[in-house]
């Protein structure tokens, strides 16, 4: 499960990742991170079965969090199948199929919004775009 | 044995041609043979679909009441060329919006007319006693222009120069985002069943040649701008109002600008065993180079030679470290294209031509003759340099009586190290801090070149937000500095 938590103020000074982990013994991967004085946002990845259980201790601290079950959607009306996105992704989302036709596995997106700020048809949107 | 285009058309007619696309007939002359593949296979139908930026259309708007000549003319608020007769104007596909930039321009209105909407037509005149009026405001659709053909003075590349990023920052380019330190390559054309890299000696496409323009019929009108073979172009033109909307589209390169992918597909009639062997070339025959965007001159350095097989494998080696490639262009369209023709041709629907003229099979591409080049090295001044172990009031002081407000550090040999303005010294004292220049200078100081076009040294004060830049020879020794004052000095010259 990819969850995006935002930090604000106060929370943005506490270990929160670290203590998730002493409680929850979860593995956290930070797969994005945009730390700030003030505020921050973050995206990790937790394993499913331990999600629920660390998404209650960053609550517990005031840290908002959304579960990002949408990744990268593929408008297929405007897409042209260029390829554009293919080099661009860096965690290799997308790919041709035998037809060339361009194939996003979006169960790999890590929500970075790159691709939609590179295809020239305006075809790729991310539902919460996050950092 | 030879077989010429009356005798292909007269099959047509019959409903009994042998049409294969490009990809098939790869296959079938390393089958058959080319003796035996020119017998069967009558037309080989090729297709390309890509961004095409020198595009547009002509239209004829019809008079008004009372008429108008028009001096300016906007469609949709994107300005069309209209300094030829009354109401007729050009529209190219790159023109961007004069309210909304970079998100919509010439090309989408013209997806916006195929599409059958209405666009709003906007004109300024300058009023004569026989076109008395002045403005004009109203809406049109296609089916309301007397005419509209699309006319394009360089289409259908036959090969095009593959593009990477040495520099360490994001370039948005018009060969796409280029990612830095060469994150990534983009290359345009579709290699072995593009037109022209299966024809290459221009002996069946020339002046008059039949094409499918965007689903509708169109012409060669002639070899396009900057035609240089191996990278060969065409100059096309086709009615709009027969076009398709599946067959083009309007699109934006971020941080570039606005510009339009169109489909095209020509016919190779297979009149001898020689064209049957140009129609079976492969994408490892196609040869192209890599060039570094991260250089921004006209002469862009050759970082490799590659080719197209290389190139659509997604993967290429630069420097020892692989890269990963995207096309430009959509192969999966340019295939839909040759297959559409192929079906047109087989139906009755698509006719072949003999053209009238040949295209000339040798071209070269000259450079801008331009009054001589501004360079950093004929503005730059002295530059006062300091070493890092200079204390912060020796470097107000010397700030003051130079009269400067940069200091570039240097060490024991000349080499930069760094970078103080009189702002760092400022705020150095204003906190109390007064200890040597190393301790509050910038490290990583964005420097010019005496070569460098002083275009291209203004590009980066305003992309840094900077008012200065050293500059350096190849071992970043300090030749002098290049600063915003001077860069105006020049101008008010002008």
């Amino acid at each position: 499960m990819l969850l995006l938590l935002k930090f604000d103020s106060k929370t943005i000074k506490k270990p929160i990742i670290s203590t998730a982990t002493l409680e929850t013994k979860a593995l956290i991967n930070i797969l994005r991170a945009n730390v700030g004085a003030r505020r921050g946002e973050m995206v990790v990845e937790v394993d499913d079965s331990k999600a629920k259980e660390v998404e209650e201790v960053f609550r517990r601290f005031g840290v908002e969090v959304i579960e990002l079950k949408d990744a990268v959607v593929k408008d297929e009306e405007k897409c042209v199948h260029c390829g554009l996105c293919i080099s661009i992704c860096p965690v290799e989302v997308f790919r041709f199929d035998e037809n060339w036709k361009v194939v996003a596995d979006t169960e790999k997106c890590i929500h970075c919004g790159v691709c939609t700020r590179v295809c020239p048809c305006n075809a790729l949107s991310l539902p919460i775009h996050s950092l | 044995m030879k077989k010429t285009i009356e005798e292909i058309n007269r099959k047509i007619e019959e409903g009994c041609v042998c049409v294969v696309t490009a990809e098939e007939m790869k296959e079938i002359v390393e089958e058959l043979g080319e003796e035996k593949a020119a017998k069967e296979v009558d037309v080989v139908t090729t297709g390309t679909f890509g961004a095409m930026c020198s595009s547009g259309v002509f239209m004829n708007f019809g008079h008004s009441d009372p008429p108008i000549k028009m001096q300016r003319v906007w469609l949709n608020d994107v300005e069309a060329y209209t300094g030829i007769a009354a109401v007729d104007a050009y529209l190219g596909v790159t023109q961007l919006s004069e309210s909304r930039g970079m998100e919509y321009g010439g090309a989408h209105v013209i997806e916006d007319l195929v599409g059958g909407k209405e666009v709003e037509l906007r004109a300024e005149a300058y009023g004569t006693d026989c076109y008395p009026r002045k403005k004009l405001v109203t809406e049109i659709a296609l089916e309301d222009l007397n005419q509209a053909v699309m006319v394009n003075p360089r289409n259908a590349y036959q090969r095009y120069k593959a593009a990477t990023n040495s520099s360490d920052r994001i370039l948005r380019t018009y060969m796409g985002t280029l990612l830095p330190n060469f994150g990534n390559v983009t290359f345009a054309g579709c290699g072995e069943i593009s037109p022209l890299n299966n024809d290459p000696e221009y002996r069946t496409i020339g002046i008059g040649t039949r094409i499918f323009l965007c689903g509708a019929k169109g012409y060669v009108i002639g070899e396009g701008t900057q035609h240089a073979p191996p990278f060969g172009t065409l100059m096309v033109k086709g009615d709009l109002k027969e076009m398709k909307p599946e067959f083009m589209k309007a699109i934006v390169m971020p941080g570039y600008g606005v510009t339009m992918m169109l489909g095209i597909g020509i016919p190779i009639p297979i009149l001898d065993e020689e064209i049957a062997r140009s129609t079976a070339i492969r994408d490892d025959q196609i040869v192209t180079e890599i060039i570094d965007f991260g250089v921004p001159r006209r002469d862009r350095p050759v970082v490799r030679k590659v080719t197209y097989a290389e190139l659509k494998s997604g993967k290429v080696e630069i420097n020892g470290e692989e890269v990963r490639v995207s096309p430009l262009s959509s192969y999966y369209m340019a295939k839909k294209v040759m297959e559409e023709l192929k079906r047109m041709i087989e139906r009755g629907e698509f006719f072949l031509t003999q053209p009238v003229e040949r295209i000339p099979t040798k071209g070269k591409l000259k450079p801008m003759r331009e009054k001589g080049i501004k360079v950093v090295k004929s503005v730059m001044t002295k530059a006062v340099t300091i070493p890092p172990d200079t204390s912060i009031e020796e470097a107000s002081r010397i700030i003051t009586q130079k009269n400067v407000n940069h200091l570039p550090v240097v060490d024991e040999n000349g080499v930069l190290v760094g970078i103080v303005t009189s702002w760092d010294i400022a705020k150095a004292v204003a906190t109390g801090k007064l200890g040597r220049v190393s301790d509050v200078m910038t490290r990583k100081v964005i420097t010019a070149t005496p070569d460098e076009p002083i275009e291209s040294a203004a590009r980066k004060m305003e992309q840094y937000n900077i008012s200065a830049l050293p500059v350096v020879d190849a071992k970043r020794r300090v030749l002098g500095m290049v600063t915003s004052e001077d860069l105006s000095k020049l101008l008010a010259r002008w």
